[in-house]
């Protein structure tokens, strides 16, 4: 059997300072996913109504989002307002503000694709029957809407988690750079302990992620 | 003479240039049965549309108890509540039940409680047969059954006037009958209804007055009997024609070379 490099995973608190950074790691995902899921879903609606100011500005936004590497996003939130407008951002609000734009954009362009994807007949019989604009997004497009939206929503959400990787590099101790600190120390005692460490990591962002894709499963069938 | 409850005078209706209807008045009083027949794209459904403002108009006016309906109005919930409308395609709500698509807009926009209103529903559901069917979901239903439901939807907002939208047009044939007895039914209590059918018998039977929509306006309007047996136009005749099926007819519709033109 060879060397996994497992054992390190119990000298000192290095099992708890991983469960740490990954903790880290969620913070931000999930923070920023509350923001977008908000953001997104008002931005959202207001550019489901085709030509509005709304619906333009989120296009260009999300233009901007999709051709733009994250990395470069939180470069520029970092280290560029540092020097232009002198804000002392932490990294990790730097890396959630990044994170909210990114997912308000998508979510923003989900919540607007599945708006529009309910038929206008279903606006339309709700309107007959004497609902108010509001009552009807309230108690017909945005029900169904919602429906729609929760496998991709759900997909959005993990693509944060996984990404949120990137963070180490605007000095943000996530679990990533937990990892690296514990191998880098450990060097002489364990060379092996790499592999044993990144197992681990791979590990702890499965259980992370999974619960997420099996609640979307289980809400997908009771909505079928 | 009973009361007026709508009314329509010099109704135009355009989408971009193309002029849909022209000038077009129409009463309906209280518990009369109108029935407008009319060839595929006459503009029928575009004018049961029209009255509940779900199409803007572009020239006339219409008033329902001298109320007048228009899209920009505050009012206009408030004016659609008094106008039940059933659709071919039913549209029911998917994401509720049976009995939450009939209690949404009673309990929401009326503010009836649902205690009430509920009650209410059950016993319209049971007239119309499904009372078994208050928990199910519209995906459970047959169309002949999610069309009754979607009838009991607009009854329960005691509408002062209804409008049918060629509701057995996506049915299967075996399922036609089951709505239009509750149509009838509802005609011979003495509702007020404005029906757009292909369905001609059943045209007969209904309606107190027939109004043959073509070439954007009203071509000719009189009692059933007279409208099948004696009409005056020959558009009408024509019409008429088209729902007869004999060997000639068959001939007729025979190119030359035995393949439908």
């Amino acid at each position: 059997m060879p060397d996994l490099g497992l054992e390190v995973l119990w000298k000192g608190k290095n099992f708890v300072r991983l469960l740490g950074g990954l903790w880290v790691a969620l913070r931000i995902s999930l923070i920023a996913a509350g923001i977008s899921i908000v953001l997104g879903i008002l931005l959202g609606v207001a550019a489901s109504r085709k030509r509005s100011v709304s619906s333009a500005i989120l296009r260009i936004w999300l233009g901007v989002i999709h051709i733009m590497p994250q990395m470069v996003l939180l470069f520029l939130m970092y280290f560029g307002t540092t020097r232009a407008f002198g804000w002392n951002l932490s990294g990790e609000v730097a890396a959630v503000i990044v994170f909210s734009l990114w997912g308000s954009a998508e979510m923003a362009d989900l919540v607007r694709g599945a708006v529009t994807s309910i038929p206008a007949a279903q606006r339309e019989s709700a309107e007959a029957l004497g609902l108010k604009p509001t009552q009807v997004y309230r108690w017909i497009i945005l029900p169904q809407a919602v429906r729609r939206l929760i496998p991709q929503s759900i997909n959005l959400i993990t693509r944060m988690i996984k990404t949120t990787s990137l963070v180490t590099l605007i000095g943000v101790v996530e679990i990533l750079k937990v990892a690296q600190q514990i191998i880098e120390a450990n060097r002489k005692a364990s060379p092996n302990a790499a592999f044993g460490v990144y197992l681990t990591i791979f590990v702890m962002y499965y259980l992370a992620c999974r619960p997420l894709s099996l609640a979307a499963k289980k809400l997908e069938k009771r909505w079928g | 003479m009973a009361e007026t409850v709508l009314s329509i005078s010099h109704l135009t209706k355009r989408f971009g240039d193309q002029a849909i209807l022209e000038d077009l008045s129409l009463e309906v009083r209280e518990g009369e049965v109108v029935v407008i027949v009319g060839s595929s794209g006459c503009g029928k459904s575009t004018f049961l549309r029209c009255i509940n403002a779900l199409e803007d108009i572009q020239g006339g006016e219409i008033r329902l108890r001298g109320e007048l309906i228009q899209s920009d109005r505050k009012n206009l919930p408030e004016l659609r509540q008094k106008i039940g409308m059933v659709f071919q395609s039913y549209e029911l709500f998917p994401h509720l039940t049976v009995l939450d698509n009939i209690l949404l807009a009673p309990v929401r926009t009326q503010k009836r409680s649902r205690q009430d209103a509920r009650e209410e529903a059950l016993a319209l559901l049971d007239r119309v047969g499904l009372k078994e069917k208050a928990d199910s979901w519209p995906r459970q239903l047959s169309g002949g059954q999610k069309q009754r439901v979607a009838i009991v939807r607009a009854l329960i907002m005691h509408p002062e006037i209804l409008l049918f939208d060629e509701v057995t047009a996506a049915l299967d044939p075996e399922m036609v009958r089951e709505v239009l007895e509750v149509i009838v039914n509802l005609a011979e209590q003495g509702k007020t209804m404005i029906i757009v059918t292909h369905e001609m018998p059943f045209a007969r039977a209904v309606a107190d007055r027939i109004i043959l929509l073509d070439d954007q306006r009203i071509l000719e309007e009189s009692d059933p009997e007279t409208f099948f047996t004696d009409p005056k136009t020959d558009q009408a005749k024509k019409f008429l024609q088209t729902f007869e099926f004999s060997r000639k007819t068959k001939q007729r519709l025979k190119s030359p070379k035995g393949e439908f033109p």
